[in-house]
């Protein structure tokens, strides 16, 4: 690795201000969380920052906690914590299997949902399961803070909404309530240690007579990132999840992939299965909003 | 500029100065002298750095050494009494789990750190868990013959 200056702020203040010093400077600086994509890319040569800043010392990146009506998960919190954090587990079942699906036992020691969705890959599990289920990243910026949906916050590959000098802080979402439910599903040619050819998130809420009153759909690795399907959502509104809503819904997210042919599987193939996966998903949603979801 | 870092690895205190750039394997295997953790990969692939930071299973070639600074550190070195093996070590020998025995370090600090949180795994779960220790030996099912076995005695179940 290129040498680089690493430091380890403890507080919120003392982060900012290290930011705002380093932005003044000059200085290349690049934000450290669980490194497991970081470290990677630098072992490479595809990143040679100058400093590199530590952010788990910062007590708001490693929140893990229910605020009220809202799940907080800070940037830095690795996913194996995450993932056993019983609110998670039992209201985002969907959301913790994606998790789940992040590289080895090892990987999830260290990789936060933080790092996993600045890292912005397009193929990235915990995106779409983050966006349906109507995530906000909470941005430190230099005068305060800024909240941003999940699927505005990825730009591209690689890419993300993020000045020069802004920090993500925590992912939040609104904790559901009754007849709700979400669920993500992911295609690999392996069942472990493989990335998504494609990648679907969702999120259904049914009214007090079973009727899909809302439903966020979120498609994964067909773009260049992850995003908010919001047609294929709209044609499960009004209806019980029949067979041909799910179609409906299907074509709609087949509609608005736009996937590339790459080792990984050929943009036509991509389209289908994503359409194949929006009716899986959808369909276990809709279970767990009858089941898991009654609370 | 060299970090200065005090930490605990195997729950002795150390203190070591080392580049930014070094990774905890480098300074585990080159600083303290504890060679059991192996570089493999170097990109966090293959699991045969496994340690645990603050008891969370990771790869420390994917672990910078001054991120240590004032946590606790567990490497298999600590694994074995100087009386006897971890019932995962005897078994892996009594099962043959090992030829080269580069992956075997890798795998006995994961399949414990997996005991620990869930002492009776399936054989599916103790295949999932393990899925991120490559081993190019064994084809892998004297391991995990190994890893049931051992989670069975160490139940106090005959294996």
């Amino acid at each position: 690795m290129q040498g680089f200056a690493y430091e380890a702020p403890s507080s919120l203040e003392a982060l900012r201000a290290r930011l705002a010093a380093a932005q003044g400077a000059g200085e290349l600086t690049q934000v450290l969380a669980g490194g497991t994509d970081l470290l990677v890319q630098m072992k490479q040569g595809q990143r040679a920052p100058g400093l590199i800043l530590d952010i788990k010392r910062v007590g708001e990146t490693q929140a893990l906690a229910v605020d009220g009506d809202t799940l907080v998960i800070g940037a830095s919190v690795p996913a194996a914590k995450a993932k056993a954090f019983p609110l998670v587990a039992e209201a985002f079942p969907g959301l913790a299997h994606a998790i789940d699906l992040i590289g080895s036992s090892q990987i999830q020691g260290r990789a936060s949902l933080g790092g996993n969705l600045c890292n912005a890959s397009p193929a990235g599990d915990t995106i779409p399961a983050l966006i349906a289920n109507g995530f906000e990243a909470q941005i430190l910026t230099a005068e305060g803070l800024r909240t941003l949906p999940v699927e505005a916050f990825v730009t591209g590959v690689g890419k993300n909404a993020l000045a020069a000098g802004e920090v993500l802080l925590a992912l939040q979402a609104p904790v559901p309530g009754p007849r709700s439910g979400d669920a993500y599903q992911r295609f690999t040619p392996r069942t472990e240690m493989d990335i998504a050819v494609v990648g679907v998130g969702a999120r259904l809420t049914l009214d007090d007579a079973g009727v899909i009153a809302s439903a966020r759909i979120a498609l994964g690795a067909v773009a260049p990132h992850a995003f908010l399907a919001e047609a294929a959502g709209a044609a499960l509104v009004g209806t019980r999840g029949e067979p041909e809503a799910l179609e409906a819904a299907a074509a709609a997210a087949m509609e608005a992939a736009k996937p590339i042919s790459d080792k990984r599987g050929s943009a036509d193939f991509r389209r289908r299965i994503c359409g194949v996966l929006v009716k899986r998903v959808v369909a276990q949603a809709l279970e767990r909003c009858t089941t898991e979801g009654a609370k | 500029m060299k970090v200065h870092v005090q930490t605990e690895v195997n729950g002795e205190a150390v203190e070591f100065l080392c580049d930014p750039t070094t990774t905890l394997l480098e300074v585990l295997r080159d600083n303290l002298g504890l060679r059991g953790s192996k570089e493999g990969c170097g990109t966090g692939d293959c699991g045969a750095c496994s340690v645990e930071l603050d008891g969370a299973l990771a790869c420390s070639c994917l672990i910078l050494a001054a991120e240590t600074q004032g946590r606790s550190v567990a490497t298999i070195e600590g694994v074995a009494t100087p009386e006897a093996l971890h019932p995962l070590q005897s078994h892996l020998l009594k099962s043959a789990g090992l030829q080269c025995g580069v992956c075997t370090p890798g795998i006995v600090v994961a399949a414990k750190h997996l005991l620990e949180q869930d002492p009776n795994p399936t054989e599916e779960a103790v295949r999932y868990f393990l899925a991120g220790n490559l081993c190019r030996c064994t084809g892998y099912d004297k391991i995990i013959r190994a890893v049931l076995d051992a989670a069975a005695e160490m139940r106090g179940e005959a294996a």
